[in-house]
C-alpha cells in the first residue's frame, strides 16, 4: 500500500504541507477563504527545533493502537487507510493516549481528526504532498 | 551611517486580501525580508533587503505576492541612466570594484535572435522526427582527416580519446564551492541519465561524485585546486581552463568563509582559506607551453581522455583557436561574454571579450580555411538559452553546445545576480548547509532531464524540418540560417545570407 | 473448527477479527447475557450526554457479523462449562460444543454493604446499556443525585447528569478524587475543576446508612437525595470460570497468550486477571484498550496462530467537563514535574525506562508518544530525555530511530 513517508534531510520547515492539509481537508474551494483568518486545523504537524524539521502525520500502521483504542468504535481501516468517522467520536482522548506518532489531534468541530491520505476528500492524492517544495514527504510503495 | 542614496528597487506587493499568514515567506526568506507583525496580526516586509529571488513568490500558496520594479526614478537622462548613477553612488560609498554575477544583463545584440532557420518546402521533404531516424548523437575529439582502411578493405574506424554524447549539449563548468553540493549533484545525475557531461569546474572533484566520472569532464585552471593524478583519471575528458566568457583576462576567488571542510577537502587548500584563482596559468605563455600542458595532461592518463581547452570569446580568437587547434587538444571550447558567474567584476562582465555568435563563426571559419577543422571538435557556450539556439550554434559550425545558466534556471535559478551574496534562496549557489538542503537533487536533475529531454524533441523537430536527419549534418551548414536586420559586415562574419536572399 | 465466545464485547469483537484472520471457516458462535448487539460500554454516559445515540454506540456493524458468518445468541446467559465434554450450558437448556472457548464475561458492580440500602427504591449502578437507561428515564430537573465512588464510573456519571438535574453530590472514602489513577496534585485540579462546574464532594468519607431519601455519613454529614449511583468499582465475573474448575484469583488468570490453566478455554477483558509488563506479575486490568489487545491475542492462538501480549499496561484517557486526563503505566521511581502552561504534567522514571505518566489538559497532547515509550521500554540515554520531558516529541528520539518511525515499514 502506497504511504507517506518522511525524508527528513530534505525538510525545509517551511509549513506548506500543512496548510494545504488544511485546506484540502476544509470543503472550501477557495484556499484563501479556507485559511485566512483561521487558526489551521492540520492533519500533519511539522516538528521544528533549531536546524531540524520533518513533517509527521498518520502512518497507517499495520497494527494500529489507536483503532483498538477507541472507545466508539470510530476508527476503522479502509484497505489498510486508517480512516475515523467523526459522527462517531465522542472526544474522550483514548486515541491520543494510544498513537505512538501522536498524529492524531482535536479538530475544531470538538471530535478527533486524522490524515485519511485524502481518500475523504475532493484532492484525490494526499495534498501535503502536492504541496511539499522538496520531496520532503513522498507518498509511495515501499 | 550617513545618507543612503540608494532607494530599494524593488517592491514587494502583498495582497492583503489574500494573505494567510501562513510565514512561508518569512521562513523561506535568507535576506529576512518578511516578517509577522504580532500587533497588526499581518505580514510586513522590508524591501531594502529583497533581490527579487522570487523565492517568496513561488512559495506563497495564495499567490498574495509579487515583486514589481520601483517607479521611484530620476529625473530621465539618456545618458546618466539610474544605474549609472547608483554604481557611482555604491563606489562611492565603498571605494571597491562593483561585484556581479550571472551574465551581463546589457543590452547588447543577442545574435541568436537575429539569425532564422530554414525548412523545407515542396524541393526536397521534411522528415517526422516520429516516423523516421533522427541521429542527435554525437562524437567531440579529434576527426582523422583520412580513411584508412585493413587488409580487406574495410573502413578502420577509431573512436578511442573521443566523448559520445546522447543529445550535443553538456553542461558547463561550475565548481563545487561556486554552487552547491546539491546543485552539483543534480547536473551529475542528470548528465548521466542523459547520456552527456557535466564538468566539475576548479572546484576539484568531491569524494562523492567519482560514481560519476564516466559522464564528468574534469578541469585544471590557473589555481590547479584539487587537481590530482586520480582526480585527472577520474573524468572522461580533461578541461584546462584558460578563460571565461563572464570575466575573460582575470582569475577567479572564493572568499574563505565558503572553504568549508567538505570544499577545503576537495579543493586540496586549508579550511577557510581563500581560494584564488590567478588571471593566467603561470606556466602558460606560448601555444608551445600549451602544449607542454596538454600532452602532460594526455600523459598523466595514458591518452585515454580527450583534453579540451576553454577559452573565452575575445577579439582575436580565431587566431587564438588556430593555435590551440595545433596545440594537440581534442576540443576547443569557447565561452562568449554572455556566460555567467558566481561572481565577477561588473565592469569587466559588461564590456570585456566578445559575443559566442561573432567568435563560433570566425572561428568555424579560419579552422576550414586552415585545414585543421577535423583537429579539433568545437563547444561553445555562453548564453544558449533554448533548443533553436542550440540548432543555430551547430549549423554556424559548433559540434555541440555548453549550457550552465539554462541549467540553473532549470534547477530554480530565478537569475536574480546575488550569487556572490552565498545566500542563494534556491540552494543553488550557497554553501549554507539550511539553504543547500533546498535543492533535492532528485527533483533537481529531473528537472534537468526534462529540459533536455524536451530541448531534444525540438531539435529533432527542426531539423526534421530542415530535411536534416543527423547533427553532423547540421554541423557547420550554414545555408539553413538567414540574418534578420543584420548589416553587411556581420553577416560576412556571420557566414550566413540575408533573410530574403 | 467450533469457536464460542461467552461474553458479546469488546474481547470477544478483537477476538471475532483474529480468528477470522486466519480461520475463515470455523463456527463462530457468541453467546451476550445482555439483549443488545455488542456496544461500548465506557459510551454510555456520552449517551446521557446526547453526545451518541444507541445506534452510533453498537461497535460494530450488523454486516460485520455477516461477513465473518458469526452466530450471536443475544439476551441469554451461559451457566456453566464442562471442560470434559467441552461444551457450555447456557440457561435456556441449550449446550453448545466448542473447540476452543473464550471467557469474555466482564465485570459487574460492586455494591458495598451498606445499612439500609437496599430500602432504596431509586437505586443504581453505572455500568451497562440498560442501567444507564433506567437512570435516565429516572432524571427529573429537581433531582438530587448522590453518587457513591469518586473514581472514573463516579465522576463519568456525574458529567453525564448534571445538567439534567439540580445537584449532584458525590462521595467517597478516599480522601481525593480519581486516586487510583491520579496522584494528589492532579486530583485537586481535577476536584477544582469538577467543583466549579457544580459538583459537590464530600471525600474522606462514606455512607454509613441510608434511608429511601437520606444518607448518613460517617462524618454525620447527612445528604439528601432522590437518585443514588453506586459506582465504587468493578469486580471481574468469575463464577462460571471458578466453577468449571479454572485457576482463578481476583480475576480469571492468563498468561500472555490468553490462555487460562486449560489450554482449550481462553479469557479476555476485564474478566481476567493477566501479566502487566511493569511489575511483572499478574493484575486486574478492566480497561477497554486492553481488552481489544487480549481478545485479538486470545483470537489468534485459539485459532492456531502464535500471539503474545506482553505489553499490558493500565491506561487511562478520560475526559471530565472538558477536561482530559490521560494517565498510562505506574507511579513509581523518580518522578519529574514538568511545568505546563495549561495543565499537569509528572512523569515517573525507573531503570532507564519511562514506566508511568499522568497527563491534566493541553499536557496530554501526543501523549502516545509516551505510551509507546512505556509500552516500548526505550531506553531513556537513548533519546534527548529533557526535550521529550518538556515536549512529546519525535525530535527528542535519536536520528535513525526516526528514519525508522517515519521511514520505514510500518
Amino acid at each position: 500500500m502506497k504511504r507517506i513517508y518522511v525524508n527528513e534531510m530534505w525538510c525545509l520547515g517551511c509549513h506548506l504541507c500543512e496548510y494545504y492539509c488544511a485546506y484540502a481537508n476544509s470543503g472550501i474551494q477557495d484556499m484563501v477563504k479556507a485559511l485566512k483568518d483561521k487558526q489551521i486545523q492540520a492533519r500533519i504537524t511539522v516538528e521544528q527545533r533549531g536546524t531540524i524539521s520533518f513533517a509527521v502525520n498518520c502512518r497507517h500502521c499495520t497494527e494500529p493502537l489507536c483503532i483498538k483504542s477507541c472507545i466508539a468504535g470510530a476508527i476503522t481501516s479502509k484497505d489498510g487507510v486508517i480512516v475515523i468517522d467523526q459522527s462517531r467520536c465522542v472526544l474522550c482522548y483514548s486515541c491520543i493516549m494510544a498513537c505512538p506518532y501522536g498524529a492524531l489531534m482535536p479538530a475544531r468541530e470538538g471530535v478527533m481528526q486524522k490524515c485519511e491520505l485524502c481518500t475523504t476528500n475532493s484532492q484525490g492524492q494526499p495534498a501535503c504532498i502536492q504541496g511539499c517544495p522538496n520531496k520532503a514527504i513522498v507518498f509511495e510503495e515501499r | 551611517m550617513g545618507i543612503n542614496y540608494l532607494y530599494p528597487p524593488f517592491e514587494i506587493i502583498r495582497n492583503q486580501d489574500r494573505c494567510i499568514a501562513c510565514r512561508v515567506c518569512e521562513r523561506q526568506c535568507a535576506n529576512l525580508v518578511h516578517h509577522y507583525d504580532e500587533d497588526k496580526k499581518r505580514m510586513t516586509a522590508d524591501e531594502s533587503l529583497c533581490v527579487n529571488c522570487h523565492r517568496c513568490v513561488s512559495l506563497c500558496p495564495t499567490r498574495a505576492l509579487k515583486i514589481v520594479k520601483t517607479d521611484h526614478t530620476f529625473k530621465e537622462n539618456a545618458n546618466w541612466k539610474t544605474e549609472v548613477i547608483e554604481d557611482i553612488y555604491r563606489q562611492a560609498q565603498s571605494g571597491g570594484v562593483l561585484l556581479a554575477s550571472m551574465g551581463t544583463p546589457k543590452e547588447y545584440p543577442v545574435y541568436w535572435d537575429k539569425m532564422l532557420i530554414n525548412a523545407s518546402q515542396v524541393t526536397n521533404p521534411s522528415i517526422d522526427p516520429l516516423r523516421e531516424p533522427m541521429e542527435t548523437r554525437t562524437y567531440l575529439g579529434k576527426k582523422s582527416a583520412k580513411i584508412t582502411r585493413d587488409g580487406e578493405g574495410r573502413i578502420i574506424t577509431s573512436t578511442t580519446g573521443q566523448l559520445k554524447l546522447d543529445i550535443p549539449i553538456m553542461f558547463s563548468a561550475m565548481s563545487y564551492g561556486s554552487i552547491s553540493y546539491n546543485a552539483h549533484k543534480s547536473l551529475a545525475m542528470a548528465a548521466s541519465e542523459l547520456g552527456t557531461f557535466y564538468n566539475t569546474g576548479e572546484g576539484g572533484l568531491h569524494k562523492d561524485f567519482y560514481q560519476y566520472g564516466k559522464n564528468t569532464i574534469v578541469q585544471v585552471a590557473s589555481g590547479r585546486f584539487g587537481v590530482h593524478p586520480e582526480y585527472l583519471n577520474a573524468g572522461a575528458a580533461i578541461e584546462i581552463k584558460m578563460g571565461q566568457g563572464a570575466k575573460p583576462g582575470i582569475g577567479g576567488h572564493l572568499p574563505g568563509s565558503k572553504i568549508g571542510e567538505d570544499i577545503s577537502a576537495t579543493r586540496m587548500i586549508p579550511l577557510h582559506a581563500d581560494a584564488i584563482s590567478p588571471a593566467p596559468h603561470h606556466d602558460i605563455y606560448s601555444i608551445e607551453d600549451l602544449r607542454q600542458l596538454v600532452y602532460a595532461l594526455k600523459e598523466a592518463t595514458r591518452y585515454t581522455k580527450p583534453v579540451i581547452v576553454k577559452v573565452a570569446a575575445v577579439h582575436n580568437i580565431s587566431a587564438i583557436a588556430s593555435g590551440i587547434a595545433r596545440s594537440g587538444a581534442d576540443i576547443i571550447a569557447i565561452d562568449g561574454f554572455r556566460g555567467g558567474t558566481g561572481a565577477a567584476p561588473a565592469r569587466i562582465r559588461d564590456n570585456v571579450g566578445i559575443p559566442i555568435e561573432l567568435a563560433l563563426a570566425s572561428v568555424d571559419q579560419r579552422l576550414r580555411q586552415e585545414g585543421i577543422r577535423g583537429n579539433v571538435s568545437l563547444v561553445v557556450g555562453g548564453s544558449i538559452r533554448s533548443s533553436s539556439d542550440v540548432i543555430k550554434a551547430i549549423a554556424l559550425g559548433a559540434d555541440a553546445v555548453y549550457i550552465a545558466t539554462s541549467a540553473l534556471v532549470a534547477l530554480g535559478c530565478h537569475l536574480c545576480r546575488t550569487c556572490h551574496s552565498g545566500k542563494c534562496n534556491w540552494g543553488i549557489a550557497t554553501q549554507n548547509p539550511e539553504l543547500v538542503k533546498r535543492l533535492n537533487p532528485e527533483v533537481g536533475s529531473q528537472h534537468l532531464v526534462n529540459l533536455l529531454t524536451a530541448w531534444n524533441h525540438e531539435i529533432k523537430e527542426m531539423m526534421g524540418g530542415m530535411g536534416i536527419n543527423s547533427i553532423e549534418a547540421l554541423k557547420g551548414n550554414r545555408l539553413m540560417l538567414r540574418g534578420i536586420a543584420l548589416h553587411e559586415t556581420e553577416l560576412k562574419i556571420l557566414g550566413i545570407a540575408h533573410a530574403g536572399q | 473448527m467450533h469457536y464460542v465466545m461467552i461474553g458479546n464485547s469488546i474481547a470477544s469483537t478483537a477476538c471475532i477479527e483474529a480468528v477470522r484472520a486466519i480461520d475463515a471457516e470455523g463456527s463462530i458462535t457468541v453467546i451476550g447475557e445482555e439483549d443488545h448487539p455488542c456496544y461500548s460500554r465506557p459510551l454510555i454516559s456520552y449517551l446521557l450526554q446526547g453526545k451518541t445515540d444507541e445506534n452510533r454506540m453498537v461497535y460494530r456493524s450488523e454486516a460485520f457479523y455477516e461477513e465473518n458468518k458469526v452466530t450471536v445468541m443475544r439476551g441469554v446467559r451461559a451457566q456453566s462449562i464442562d471442560r470434559e465434554e467441552k461444551t457450555v450450558c447456557l440457561e435456556n437448556g441449550i449446550s453448545l460444543w466448542y473447540d476452543k472457548l473464550l471467557l469474555a464475561t466482564g465485570s459487574s458492580p460492586f455494591i458495598p454493604p451498606i445499612k439500609g440500602l437496599e430500602e432504596v427504591k431509586n437505586r443504581f449502578t453505572f455500568l451497562t446499556l440498560d442501567e444507564a437507561k433506567r437512570l435516565e428515564s429516572n432524571l427529573r430537573k429537581e433531582s438530587r443525585v448522590l453518587i457513591l465512588g469518586a473514581g472514573l464510573v463516579g465522576l463519568k456519571c456525574a458529567e453525564a447528569i448534571i445538567d439534567k438535574v439540580q445537584s449532584v453530590s458525590v462521595v467517597d472514602l478516599a480522601p481525593r478524587v480519581l486516586m487510583s489513577v491520579l496522584d494528589d496534585a492532579a486530583s485537586e485540579q481535577v476536584r477544582t475543576h469538577l467543583q466549579k462546574q457544580g459538583l459537590r464532594f464530600f471525600l474522606g468519607d462514606s455512607i454509613a446508612e441510608c434511608t429511601p431519601n437520606e444518607a448518613l455519613l460517617q462524618s454525620g454529614t447527612v445528604i439528601g437525595f432522590d437518585l443514588l449511583v453506586i459506582a465504587v468499582g468493578v469486580k471481574p465475573n468469575i463464577q462460571i470460570a471458578l466453577e468449571a474448575g479454572l485457576d482463578v484469583n481476583r480475576g480469571i488468570l492468563i498468561d500472555e497468550g490468553g490462555r487460562t490453566s486449560d489450554a482449550d478455554v481462553f479469557a479476555a477483558g476485564d474478566c481476567t486477571e493477566g501479566p502487566e509488563m511493569i511489575i511483572g506479575r499478574k493484575t486486574v486490568l478492566a480497561l477497554l484498550p486492553n481488552a481489544y489487545l487480549q481478545g485479538e491475542t486470545a483470537g489468534t492462538n485459539m485459532a492456531g496462530g502464535t500471539a503474545s501480549f506482553d505489553k499490558a499496561v493500565a491506561m487511562n484517557a478520560l475526559s471530565l467537563m472538558g477536561l482530559h486526563l490521560i494517565t498510562v503505566g505506574r507511579y513509581e521511581g523518580t518522578s519529574h514535574l514538568v511545568p505546563c502552561k495549561d495543565g499537569y504534567k509528572r512523569l515517573f522514571v525507573k531503570d532507564n525506562h519511562l514506566v508511568g505518566c499522568i497527563l491534566v489538559g493541553e499536557a496530554g497532547k501526543r501523549s502516545g508518544i509516551y505510551t509507546a515509550m512505556i509500552r516500548n521500554k526505550v531506553e531513556l540515554d537513548s533519546l534527548n530525555f529533557d526535550l521529550i520531558c518538556e515536549e512529546p516529541l519525535l525530535m527528542a528520539f535519536a536520528k535513525s530511530v526516526r528514519q525508522q518511525q517515519l521511514g520505514g515499514p510500518v
